[in-house]
């Protein structure tokens, strides 16, 4: 590890819960949004039921749980622009890449779990 | 990088969901009622064997004694929690939880 | 090495505290230092001094409390975790930090591993 970059740590966020049942993903968003505050290269996983959390068309009133699917967008406004899917997830839920609310990378579970192996912190919400 | 699973693979796809993300060489170890995976005779042994090719196995001992289990898939080591710390010394880690 | 503890579940419901804490202690008899413990989620429990389990059960606040006055492990639970589950300041045991996850980066960026544990 260089001088240079031995100070910037790879830290993946993995999202796998879907998002009201548990607080899992509200929290881990949370963690998401003070961690971009601190300049590392942050990236973004969902995989698993943490598709659901990126699905279009969440209304939470009903429930009585403050809704956060308006803060996926806004990541990009953090700096935290690699936001991954894993494409068998979405696949076999029925789920296309049109009934996300944000751009992210689709992409197979080989080449997040290449991405996965590169980091220096992995954290699964 | 070290991943662990601490799901039984009976009651979760934890463990199925982890494999998929494996890259060859990376280490596995059960903790929790993870260990349930790798209990000799059950439905996982040989998809367990599978990964055996590619990846070390390891389970926790301490998890496995509490729970009754005397008796692993062939090939699958057990350790303690030292040898998990030792694990950790090695390896980056990955916490499937 | 240096090593970092992320605790993401409460204390009893399920084995994880348990597991958190076995793997610090063999961390540290292997002459590691276990920097901090940083709790969160429903972990932020784990560390409320009004605990009181039966006589013959393992105090899991209690053991968070020895091991910090013991190794010097910083047991810090996440401010807004805390908040919404009733942790204060004044229900802490012995050796517990309230933070914030401003901290738990910095845990992150300064140890050689972070090791969660969790549901």
């Amino acid at each position: 590890m260089t001088e240079e970059s031995s100070n910037i740590r790879k830290i993946m966020h993995v999202m796998r819960h879907a998002p009201h049942g548990s607080i899992y993903t509200y929290e881990g968003l949370e963690m998401i949004l003070i961690m971009a505050a601190y300049e590392q290269d942050l990236s973004v996983a969902f995989i698993g039921d943490g598709v659901y959390a990126l699905k279009k068309g969440q209304d939470t009133e009903g429930i009585g749980i403050k809704g956060f699917a308006k803060t996926f967008p806004a990541l990009d406004g953090y700096d935290v622009e690699k936001l991954y899917v894993d494409e068998a997830s979405l696949a076999e839920r029925g789920l296309r890449e049109e009934d996300l609310l944000v751009d992210v990378e689709v992409m197979s579970s080989r080449e997040i779990g290449r991405l996965m192996s590169e980091q220096d912190v992995v954290i699964h919400h | 990088m070290l991943h662990t699973i601490n799901k039984s693979p009976f009651d979760t796809s934890t463990m199925e969901t982890c494999f998929r993300f494996l890259q060859p060489g990376d280490p596995v170890l059960f903790i929790e009622d993870g260990v349930y995976a790798v209990q000799s005779g059950n439905r996982f042994e040989a998809g367990i064997g599978e990964v055996m090719k590619n990846n070390q196995v390891y389970a926790l001992k301490p998890d496995l004694d509490a729970r009754g289990i005397d008796s692993v898939t062939g090939g699958v080591r057990t350790v303690d929690y030292d040898g998990f710390v030792g694990l950790v010394e090695e390896h980056r880690m990955n916490s499937w939880l | 090495m240096n090593i970092g503890i992320l605790l993401k579940e409460g204390p009893y419901n399920h084995q994880a505290s348990d597991t958190a804490y076995k793997f610090a202690e063999a961390a540290i008899a292997r002459g590691h230092k276990v920097d901090a413990v940083f709790l969160y989620n429903d972990g932020v429990t784990n560390v409320t001094r009004l605990m009181d389990p039966p006589q013959d059960d393992r105090n899991i606040a209690g053991r968070w409390s020895e091991l910090s006055a013991k190794h010097g492990v910083e047991v810090l639970a996440c401010i807004a975790a805390s908040k919404r589950r009733g942790i204060s300041e004044e229900v802490l045991i012995e050796g517990g930090e309230i933070t914030g996850l401003g901290t738990l980066t910095d845990i992150a960026i300064r140890n050689d591993r972070l090791v969660t544990f969790g549901d």
